[in-house]
């Protein structure tokens, strides 16, 4: 086991979110094969169970299993989540990379573009584009991917920047490795601490801004099992059925909550600097 | 295996920084480039790596082996940098990679240089750490560079410019920021290292005591041009120049500090 996820395991929030975000993973995937019933099958003569055998999780008004809906859902989050993280990865990286070592003139463009950029909100960004495509959950992971993209992009150029004029970034250069090399072996890793915990929450927004975009109607179809069009559906009964919101409440929070403590923690795990000064507090000693 | 610096000049942003400097470091020689900060020596060290900063435009003549070396394409250069020149920087505390084991960065331009795997790489760590004299190697090299003292890293930063045993070394004031005690036994192992493998060496510094110390030769420069050029010796016993004269009062005066050490 690699040192950083022995890290990640040993700390109580790490591990929170790593057992956490691994069932989420697990129910997509197990998703695909079973659910206990099938989420779309409407059982009109058992609408709005409470929860019991067999409807864990009760029904919603059109007597369709909650949960099975929000088995099928996580698929839907899933992909969302994991597509917009790769999508802000890509813009965010490349514009902090553009914007921090690159020639002066096209620094200053790219600090000016990423100020115009970060004045759009996510929700404008899907008008946009949803406008043009129609609605969808590639909206939704456009979306949130090239909004927060930008929001990485600019915490994360000066960190470039900073750690580019370290005199070991120099060294490297001097040990012989390109500028290309340099960048994957010295830079980056400088930067991951910041990279993570802005990444971890743009997933988790990804999956908030799904939940939301889709009860707008620019995510996910009516048809698509998603955990925010079934919040939008049973919220509506909120009044009379309580309970049945809870659900799919619950789904969301929990793995928006599990998506940020992971990040959390896996920056202190990938900080061997931060390690060492935690021990430090825990258990003082003298380092010769 | 020589360097030839010829009329050497340096533009950062339009400034000239570096204005017509020349020398010769030939093979197995021991040059001092030497003068106060902002007279361009650091500068130079990096016009002869081909490592300027953004902005800056360098003209003339660095001939490595009979190679020029401005003009040469980055691809090019980056074979030479850690295999045939290697260099030490002034402040240990920066000059190391904060995430990374100092083993792997000891055996960083070994395995760029040779190829060499992960497990030739850690035993030439090993190795390279023994001969910079670290205390534990074998653990010490899988410390990070904020668990070692600061001449712990200098000699750290040492093992990673000689990894690669280059022929020659350039050291930018490697002893400035340490200790004076330390500094001493920084300076005795960069020379018995530099005899031990009969590499040229160019050693920049502010402070004449330290120069006389290290090389036979000086180059005295004064904003970026070369005010004087001649044995160690007689820099020290007849100094032409006013801006040598300078040097040389600052110098007597860390000599005759009690705690002077060196």
């Amino acid at each position: 086991m690699p040192r950083w996820l022995r890290l990640l395991w040993s700390n109580g929030t790490g591990r929170f979110g790593l057992i956490v975000m691994a069932t989420v993973a697990l129910v997509a995937l197990v998703s695909l094969l079973w659910t206990p019933f099938d989420p779309l099958d409407a059982d009109v003569r058992n609408r709005w169970a409470a929860p019991s055998w067999p409807h864990l999780l009760g029904t919603d008004g059109t007597g369709r299993d909650i949960l099975s809906l929000i088995m099928a859902g996580t698929r839907t989050t899933v992909f969302v989540s994991a597509g917009a993280g790769i999508v802000a990865t890509v813009v965010g990286i490349a514009l902090a990379a553009l914007g921090a070592l690159t020639a002066r003139w096209m620094r200053e463009t790219v600090a000016v573009l990423v100020d115009i950029l970060i004045a759009f909100p996510v929700l404008i960004i899907a008008m946009m584009i949803s406008s043009v495509w129609g609605g969808s959950l590639w909206v939704v992971i456009w979306a949130v991917g090239i909004g927060f993209g930008v929001n990485i992009a600019r915490v994360t150029r000066p960190e470039l920047r900073r750690v580019q004029q370290s005199d070991f970034v120099l060294a490297g250069r001097a040990s012989g490795l390109t500028a290309s090399q340099n960048l994957v072996r010295h830079l980056l890793p400088n930067v991951a601490q910041v990279f993570i915990v802005q990444l971890s929450w743009s997933m988790a927004v990804a999956v908030l801004a799904e939940a939301g975009l889709s009860y707008l109607g620019f995510g996910a179809s009516v048809t698509e099992p998603s955990w925010g069009i079934l919040l939008a559906d049973l919220q509506r009964y909120i009044g009379i059925h309580p309970l049945s919101v809870l659900w799919p409440g619950l789904a969301i929070t929990v793995t928006v909550l599990a998506l940020n403590l992971l990040g959390d923690a896996l920056r202190e795990a990938t900080d061997p600097t931060l390690q060492h000064r935690m021990a430090e507090i825990r258990t003082p000693e003298v380092v010769a | 295996m020589s360097l030839e610096v010829l009329d050497l000049v340096v533009e950062i942003d339009g400034r000239r920084v570096v204005d017509g400097v020349s020398f010769d470091v030939p093979d197995g020689a021991r040059l001092g480039l030497i003068g106060e900060s902002g007279s361009g020596k650091s500068v130079t060290a990096l016009a002869v790596l081909g490592l300027l900063p953004d902005g800056a435009v360098a003209r003339g003549s660095i001939r490595w082996n009979g190679a020029e070396l401005i003009g040469m394409p980055d691809r090019e250069l980056a074979r030479l940098r850690g295999d045939d020149i290697g260099i030490v920087f002034q402040e240990p505390r920066t000059a190391l990679n904060p995430i990374r084991t100092v083993g792997r960065q000891i055996a960083e331009s070994v395995r760029i240089h040779t190829g060499a795997g992960r497990r030739e790489a850690r035993l030439r760590a090993i190795e390279e750490a023994t001969r910079v004299h670290l205390p534990d190697p074998e653990t010490i090299i899988d410390k990070y560079p904020h668990q070692l003292s600061g001449g712990q890293r200098q000699r750290v930063a040492i093992a990673m410019a000689l990894a690669c045993r280059p022929r020659l070394l350039i050291a930018d004031e490697p002893t400035t920021a340490l200790d004076v005690t330390i500094q001493a036994e920084i300076l005795n192992l960069l020379l018995s290292l530099v005899d031990e493998h009969g590499m040229s060496l160019m050693f920049i510094t502010h402070d004449l005591a330290v120069l006389a110390q290290v090389a036979t030769y000086g180059v005295v420069l004064d904003s970026g041009r070369v005010i004087e050029a001649a044995p160690v010796q007689a820099l020290l016993t007849a100094p032409a120049s006013p801006i040598t004269q300078g040097l040389l009062r600052d110098a007597t005066a860390t000599l005759w500090r009690p705690e002077g050490g060196a």
